[in-house]
């Protein structure tokens, strides 16, 4: 009611600090910083049940393991932020993956340009969903979910009488099995410091120039220390064991692009526009069918990416592949780091962060070597337990502008 | 009746409108003018018309009959790209902003800045340059409220997203505006806030045209008000030199000021 409500501004106060802090928290916007105290309060407990838990090896599997999830769960954000679903990626990876085995082991066709294939399937797939969800206006969860069923069949006929595909040893294995030496994962570490640090303090001086409010320096060197110290002690870790993995260099490269795409791009503002207020955007002039259709490529491309990567760890593909709980561990990775289920709010990172979290809960479990039982009702617990927080706080969100 | 037959052209002018649902007749040739520098408040009861005759305007829906001519020339107003092309922007009552985008962003929605030089071909949206102009732009209309143009809109309160929105339709450099009860459901301060911004918009020389039903807000901004009752035009005033009773009595149709008893406002 009272128009003249302090908008928080850049005061540096520890108590205005903390205060920002709790509310955030409060509203579900803390995102990053919540879901570290979550991921440390897990490792913490699995290491104190288990304590190979946070080995150098475990936590280089743990990587590898979730190599898949995360390329996954970055389509998967980008379809949550336009407030849509895709129960079909799983399935979409499972799919895609198969062609791609098939194609090269079966076909003698190149493994690159059996991966393309497979990617382009994938954009196929989108492409077909973005469609059917336009032009006829069915709900995406029912496309999706319908064809799923329908993706299934298909790989099933795709793999034929075997069921499985040895995948040998080709670019396609590499992909998983390629260990830098520690001064190369030295050297992508401080690369990225380094870059991380230059863009945001360019960002800072281009603003200050243009007359604008810059943020306190401080709090910029925080994040920077922060997002520094993991990336450090990521790479310390990796050494250890058999170095910083290819793929979380290639996961970490898509999350960067994706998260360019979705902040800093004209079509990334339209996605957040479409799944804010969709009306607002049409008359705005906003060709939203468009953006729907892209996004919806873009979530199933990169649902066949991490049907690529998951046949790269495992070495081959079968008829489990991308079946499971595959679908359900993409999509509640990002909404438990923080991604809205209901449109308009989420970043690229929660991709990754949501799956350090769900494999770190997986893994340990593995370790503890809990029953299947117990693994499905925790799992299961957690999840709601994270779309509970999220539209608990979205409610408070939303009920911000009228206290 | 149509005492203001302006020897120089209105800024916008619309002569025997006519519109029909079906057996409904929403309007009977209505005749509706504004000029630059002008507020016109469009009062009447529900169902007298006012929808029917702003969504004419703004090209939303079509009238069966009736022609429009725009600084004297006549023109045709046959889809909203229309109405923006000849500079007429309109703010429904639903304001049209996405929540979770913060003032900027959504003052610039669809015509975001893209960066100039080489980061072109990366299509980087200008930020600075974007966050410099709304600045301006909010400035240029000493709307204060706004401190954090950084701040999602669904954090402000309603005075400030309408101001929001008013200030998104001026981007395209409109010569005429049209306010769909902007003031509906605001607090007193914020109101004023509201009728302030619509006079900093006649000081800048737009035509605005205001649907209201709060009969206190029209006189307080209006210049002429225009009664609409059963889709006719019933009258006409000039604000200064007319009484409540007299807009209540257009309205409602009776002939005769009903008396001292009359304090209904808003219908």
């Amino acid at each position: 009611m009272s128009d003249d409500r302090e908008t928080p501004l850049r005061t540096n106060g520890p108590i205005q600090m903390v205060r920002d802090v709790g509310r955030k928290l409060s509203q579900g916007e803390a995102g990053p910083l919540l879901v570290l105290l979550m991921v440390a309060a897990i490792w913490t407990f699995f290491q104190f049940q288990n304590d190979r838990f946070l080995s150098p090896g475990n936590l280089t599997n743990l990587m590898l393991q979730q190599a898949a999830v995360a390329t996954i769960s970055i389509g998967v954000v980008l379809i949550l932020l336009l407030g849509e679903i895709d129960l079909s990626v799983g399935a979409v990876s499972g799919l895609c993956a198969s062609v791609m085995a098939v194609l090269i082991v079966n076909r003698g066709v190149q493994p690159v340009l059996a991966v393309v294939i497979a990617l382009g399937l994938g954009a196929i797939i989108g492409l077909f969903n973005g469609f059917m969800i336009t032009r006829f206006r069915i709900p995406s969860f029912v496309v999706t979910l319908a064809g799923s069923l329908a993706w299934v069949g298909l790989q099933l006929y795709v793999l034929g009488q075997t069921g499985t595909i040895n995948l040998g040893d080709n670019f396609v294995t590499a992909l998983t099995n390629t260990f830098f030496p520690p001064l190369i994962g030295w050297a992508v570490a401080v690369l990225a410091i380094a870059l991380t640090l230059g863009f945001a303090l360019l960002g800072r001086a281009h603003r200050r120039a243009a007359g604008l409010q810059v943020g306190a320096l401080r709090g910029l060197i925080f994040r920077i220390a922060v997002i520094g110290a993991a990336f450090v002690a990521l790479v310390f870790v990796m050494n250890q064991d058999r170095g910083l993995p290819l793929v979380v260099v290639i996961v970490f490269a898509l999350a960067l692009a994706f998260a360019y795409l979705t902040e800093r791009t004209r079509f990334g503002r339209h996605m957040f526009a479409v799944g804010g207020n969709a009306e607002a955007a049409r008359r705005a002039g906003i060709k939203i069918d468009h953006v729907r259709i892209m996004v919806f490529m873009l979530g199933s491309t990169l649902a066949a990416a991490g049907g690529v990567l998951a046949a790269s760890r495992l070495l081959a593909v079968n008829q489990s592949s991308g079946a499971s709980d595959l679908l359900l561990m993409a999509i509640a990775g990002p909404v438990i780091a923080g991604t809205s289920l209901f449109g308009g709010r989420g970043t690229v990172w929660s991709a990754l962060l949501g799956a350090v979290v769900i494999g770190s809960i997986a893994n340990g479990m593995n370790l503890l070597a809990l029953a299947s039982s117990v693994k499905f009702i925790v799992t299961g617990a957690v999840l709601i337990t994270a779309v509970t927080i999220e539209s608990v706080t979205r409610g408070r969100r939303n009920s911000g502008a009228i206290e | 009746m149509s005492a203001t037959t302006p020897t120089a052209p209105a800024l916008l002018t619309l002569k025997s409108v006519s519109k029909a649902f079906g057996a409904n007749q929403a309007l009977t040739s209505v005749d509706f003018e504004v000029d630059a520098g002008e507020v016109v408040a469009l009062v009447g009861d529900n169902g007298a018309g006012k929808s029917t005759l702003v969504k004419a305007i703004a090209g939303v829906q079509l009238c069966d009959e009736g022609a429009f001519y725009f600084r004297g020339e006549m023109v045709k107003i046959s889809s909203p790209q229309d109405a923006t092309a000849l500079g007429i922007a309109t703010v429904y009552q639903d304001l049209a902003l996405c929540d979770n985008l913060d003032v900027v962003a959504n003052l610039y929605l669809g015509r975001e800045l893209f960066t100039r030089g080489p980061s072109r071909a990366a299509y980087l949206i200008d930020e600075t340059a974007m966050e410099q102009s709304a600045l301006e732009l909010l400035d240029s209309l000493a709307v204060t409220t706004i401190r954090n143009v950084r701040e999602h809109v669904g954090m402000l309160s309603g005075g400030q997203r309408q101001a929001v929105a008013i200030a998104r339709s001026l981007l395209g450099e409109p010569s005429v505006v049209l306010l769909d009860e902007p003031t509906a459901a605001l607090g007193v301060s914020q109101t004023e806030q509201v009728l302030e911004l619509i006079h900093t918009l006649r000081q800048r020389g737009l035509g605005v045209v205001v649907i209201s039903h709060n009969l206190e807000n029209v006189f307080a901004v209006a210049d002429r008000i225009i009664v609409l009752r059963l889709g006719r035009r019933a009258a006409t005033f000039d604000v200064r030199g007319v009484s409540r009773e007299d807009v209540v009595s257009a309205i409602t149709g009776a002939e005769f000021g009903v008396g001292a008893g009359l304090s209904k406002e808003s219908a």
